[in-house]
Order: structure tokens, then C-alpha cells, then sequence
């Protein structure tokens, strides 16, 4: 094998890495956001992905709505989805213990699987793929075109989250929830409300990962534990509240498996995010990016 | 203004304040005074909205505000300076000062955020500055600021003066003055009794969760047992600075 051949092979497992990670990274946003108006870590994260994919596989199929529309459709369900079992089960529970809301959002996670298993069966969906065509060869690389939706939605996605949060009243709300909740409600914030917001972006978040992977995945009700996992792993390893950091772990922690897999091998590709997760918590809890956790101004 | 009558609040299961009463007048400048743990942040926090009190009534301005959640309450012309000042650290000064206006919701505050500028004009010198890096007296500066940003009635301000250096303290004090002068409600809380009754109409002396001693300022500063415990004074000698 030539080194020209290594070294297009290395760039396939690059391109590989990097549609994962901007899949991770938008899972992670979701626990990041939640994070930050909760101090809780919202273990239905995953489950709003598979719901995405799931939703869009049963409105394109049984409704037969055209892809872009069972797209929105399923966005816009799944978040509803996220704000009535935050609305029902977490906001009763927010100022209170943070371990009990974790709970809440463990039962959540179980719940929304079995829901979806009795609504939408236990096989695998499959969506078709956004556009067709085959693979666009970069030298002796090959990019499937439903990769480029994922990076494309991808980054419109978050290029969106950050005019919310810089451009906007709500996302200048959001951030000060963040820093210190207490003050938040003093200048007028509804903290509570935010939560609510929170779990609605997450779930967007979350549903436009799922279903954009689809065609290239498929998906099934119970997609959503290892998704959760590796997700809360790209968040904690960025450094967990920081939406930035969200990103940058879930990019890091896409071509780190891809690197496993092209240098060691493919059984250990979903370890990873398990060790990696153990070892940022041992090793560095505030993450790549983060600070040590800031005490009260 | 104000009307606290038999208020009853804690966290959880720990009750601290027991049964306590107190009014501020339309325009008065009412403190309170006491030891450490005494309740006085909880008292604050209590009529800023924070803590929902567990029996007694607040009522502002005549209206019934019990329970009314912090949130609803700026919205009503309370605002509260918190204890630690709570600032929007990683955030710059300006944002802060833009948070504190956020009840008001897209109202102009053009006017406000100038006059805030007027009180404390460092706040404009360092507006693009992060909140956590000004020094502390101009942290208080910008938590005073910030509350003003609402357009409030009634000021709830929790120990302004601490570890503040004397000169910044007497700057901050003026300021209070000056708003005073303007017509604004004060409720003060400060564990340096000294400057409060002078700065106060009235004050409050809490101990233990309950308020054991209330009047004039100047009655309370020439109260021996206030200056015995409070003002580090003795009993008949004149100690007053
Ligand atoms: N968040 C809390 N949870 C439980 N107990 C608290 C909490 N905050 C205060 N306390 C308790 O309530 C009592 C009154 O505290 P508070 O902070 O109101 O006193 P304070 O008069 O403001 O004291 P200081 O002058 O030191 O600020 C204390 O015994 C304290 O331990
Ligand atoms: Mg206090």
C-alpha cells in the first residue's frame, strides 16, 4: 500500500469521524442547554433523537408528506414532545433536589422508548436520502452526499443556537440563567419558563441529529441510550455548559473513535466515549475547554 | 409603602424568621440591624421574592404581595440588591446594566442606563469590561446599578457596605442619599449598625429571627443595649465616633 493510499485512507476515516462528531455535537448541545438552566443532566437527551428519526420515518411513510415537510414535522413533534414531559414531570420538581429531576429524566428516557416502540413498532425505519446521487470523490476519498446534509444542518444549527444567544433578549436571558439563577429572577426572568425553552431547543436539537442520520443509519426505538451516551460524553469532554465546548467535544469525540477504528479496530469504537467519558471525569471534571467551576461574583 | 406583619419563613424545614413585622413609609429609608445570622438576608430575601414565606403577609403599596415569586415583584417596583451582589460575572457591565432593565421589556432604557451613568460614571468608563473583573466597590456600584435599571419604588439593599474600603463605602452612601432625595423607598440591611442609623429614618434590630427592638434611628443609636452589642460601645460611655 502506497503512502499516498494511507494517507487517503486516513482522510476517509476523517470524513467519517467528522459526520459523527457534528452528530455529537448536536446531541451534546442539548444536555448542555438543558444543563445550563437546570443544573441537571437530562437523560432523555437521547431519546429526542430517536424521535426525530422516528417521527420523520412515520410521517414520510404513513402520511406520505413530502421528506422537507415529515423533516419540520418531526422537529416540531419532538419538541413538543419535550415541553409537555417537561411541562408534566420536571417543572413540578425545578428549585428542588437536582438528583430527583435526574431521576425524572431517567424515567423519561424509558418511558418515551417503550411509548415509541408500542407507536411505531421495534424494526428499523429508513428514510431516503436527502438528495440523490452518489458520493462526491475528494481525490481517493468518497463523501456520500447525505454526509454534506449532516455538516450543512449541522452548522446552520448551530450557527443558529449562537444568534439566539448573542443576538437576542432570550438568549442574553438564557445566559445570565446560567451564571446565576437567583439574579436572573431578581432583573425579572422567568427561570422556570427557560427550562421549559430549554427542553424545546434540546429536543430540536436532538430530533435534527436523528433524522438527518437516518438515511445513512437507520433508526429504532431504542437508538437513543447509546446516542444519550455518547452525547453527555462530547458535552462532558468539552466541558459541560458551554455550548461551544459542546461542539468542540462532540467534533473530538467523532474523530477520536474514527482514529480507534483506523488504528486499532472497530470493536472498540463505541468504548470510546465510555473512556473517554471516565477518564475527562477523573482527569479534568471542567472539561477541555472549561474553567474550574467559578464560584458566585 | 411597605407592610410586613407576623412573617414566617425559612429554608426548608429550618425556620429562621419568627413573626416579624415591620413598615417602610413612601420615601423613608427604613434599616435593619443585627449580628450575623440574625435573618436579615432572609428577611430580604423573602420580600425580594426569592423565598416564599411560610405564614404573614407583605403587602406593597396596599396590595396583597405574599408569595409574589422575585420575577413578578421587579415588575411591581421591588427590586433587590442582593447579598454578594450576585452579578452576571462572565458578562460584560453593559449587559448587566441591559439584565437589569429586562422586566421592562423592550421599553427604551436610554434614560436609565444614563442616569446610572450619571450616579456611577465608572460603570460607563468600563461598560464593555467583564462584570467579574471590576474591583469590588464598583461590583456594588454596578448591583446598585443594575437594580435601578428597573425603575423601582423600593430599594431592598443587603449589606452595601461590605468589605468595602471606608472611601468607597461613603461614595456608595452618597449615591443612596442622592436617590433618596429623588423620592425612591430604602430598606437597608447592614451589619455595620453604625452607618446604617446614620443613614436611616428608622431602623429594626433583629435577633434570632425576630425583630426584638425597632424605632428612631437616633433612639436606637442612643439605646444602650444597641450600643453595647451593635456599636461596640459600653454602657454609659460615650463612644460614639
Ligand atoms: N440557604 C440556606 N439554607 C439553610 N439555612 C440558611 C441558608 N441561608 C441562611 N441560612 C440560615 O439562616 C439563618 C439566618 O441567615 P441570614 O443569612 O438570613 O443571616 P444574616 O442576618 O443575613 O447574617 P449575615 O449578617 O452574616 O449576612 C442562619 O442561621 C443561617 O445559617
Ligand atoms: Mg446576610
Amino acid at each position: 500500500m502506497g503512502s499516498r493510499e494511507v494517507s487517503w485512507e486516513l482522510l476517509q476515516f476523517g470524513v467519517a469521524g467528522l459526520k459523527n462528531g457534528a452528530i455529537y455535537a448536536l446531541v451534546a448541545l442539548g444536555f448542555t442547554i438543558v444543563y445550563a438552566s437546570t443544573n441537571v443532566i437530562n437523560f432523555a437527551q437521547g431519546e429526542f433523537y430517536m424521535l426525530g428519526g422516528m417521527f420523520a420515518t412515520f410521517v414520510f411513510a404513513h402520511l406520505g408528506l413530502p421528506l422537507g415537510l415529515a423533516a419540520v414535522a418531526a422537529v416540531v413533534a419532538t419538541a413538543a414532545t419535550a415541553v409537555v414531559f417537561e411541562l408534566l414531570a420536571v417543572r413540578p420538581r425545578v428549585g428542588g433536589d437536582p438528583m430527583t429531576i435526574i431521576i425524572v429524566t431517567v424515567g423519561g428516557s424509558v418511558l418515551l422508548r417503550s411509548l415509541a416502540r408500542h407507536a411505531f413498532g421495534s424494526d428499523e425505519l429508513a428514510l431516503p436520502a436527502f438528495s440523490q446521487g452518489g458520493s462526491i470523490m475528494v481525490g481517493g476519498a468518497a463523501i456520500d452526499r447525505q454526509t454534506l446534509w449532516v455538516w450543512g444542518i449541522a452548522a446552520l444549527a448551530v450557527a443558529a443556537l449562537w444568534v439566539l444567544y448573542t443576538r437576542t433578549r432570550l438568549g442574553r436571558a438564557m445566559r445570565a440563567t446560567a451564571v446565576d439563577g437567583e439574579a436572573a429572577r431578581l432583573v425579572g426572568i422567568d427561570t422556570r419558563l427557560l427550562v421549559t425553552v430549554s427542553f424545546g431547543l434540546a429536543a430540536v436539537l436532538g430530533a435534527v441529529a436523528g433524522l438527518v442520520v437516518t438515511p445513512l443509519t437507520q433508526t429504532a426505538y431504542d437508538v437513543g441510550a447509546a446516542i444519550g451516551l455518547k452525547g453527555f460524553a462530547a458535552a462532558i469532554l468539552g466541558g459541560l455548559g458551554n455550548p461551544v465546548a459542546a461542539v468542540v467535544g462532540g467534533i473530538v469525540l467523532g474523530l477520536l473513535e474514527s482514529l480507534s477504528v483506523a488504528f486499532i479496530s472497530s470493536t472498540y469504537k463505541d468504548a470510546i466515549a465510555l473512556a473517554v467519558l471516565l477518564l475527562v471525569l477523573f482527569l479534568r471534571p471542567s472539561g477541555l475547554l472549561g474553567r474550574t467551576r467559578r464560584e458566585k461574583v | 409603602m411597605l407592610e410586613v406583619a407576623g412573617l414566617c419563613a425559612g429554608y426548608g424545614h429550618v425556620r429562621v424568621l419568627e413573626d416579624v413585622s415591620l413598615s417602610v413609609g413612601e420615601g423613608e429609608c427604613v434599616t435593619v440591624i443585627g449580628a450575623n445570622g440574625s435573618g436579615k438576608s432572609t428577611l430580604l430575601k423573602t420580600l425580594g421574592g426569592l423565598l416564599r414565606p411560610s405564614a404573614g403577609r407583605v403587602a406593597l403599596e396596599g396590595a396583597d404581595v405574599t408569595g409574589t415569586p422575585a420575577e413578578k415583584l421587579v415588575r411591581r417596583g421591588v427590586a433587590l440588591v442582593p447579598e454578594g451582589r450576585r452579578l452576571f460575572g462572565p458578562m460584560s457591565v453593559a449587559e448587566n446594566l441591559a439584565l437589569g432593565a429586562y422586566s421592562r421589556g423592550k421599553a427604551s432604557t436610554a434614560e436609565d442606563l444614563e442616569r446610572v451613568h450619571t450616579l456611577f460614571p465608572v460603570l460607563a468608563e468600563r461598560a464593555s469590561q467583564p462584570a467579574a473583573t471590576l474591583s469590588g466597590g464598583e461590583q456594588q456600584m454596578l448591583a446598585i446599578g443594575r437594580a435601578l435599571m428597573s425603575r423601582p419604588r423600593l430599594l431592598l439593599l443587603d449589606e452595601p457596605s461590605l468589605g468595602l474600603a471606608p472611601k468607597v463605602i461613603a461614595s456608595i452612601f452618597a449615591v443612596l442619599e442622592e436617590l433618596r432625595a429623588a423620592g425612591l423607598t430604602i430598606l437597608l440591611v447592614e451589619q455595620d449598625a453604625r452607618l446604617a442609623l446614620r443613614h436611616a429614618d428608622r431602623g429594626y434590630v433583629m435577633r434570632t429571627g425576630r425583630v426584638v427592638l425597632s424605632g428612631r434611628a437616633a433612639e436606637l443609636a442612643a439605646n444602650d443595649d444597641v450600643r453595647l452589642i451593635y456599636l461596640g460601645g459600653g454602657y454609659g460611655r460615650d463612644t460614639a465616633g
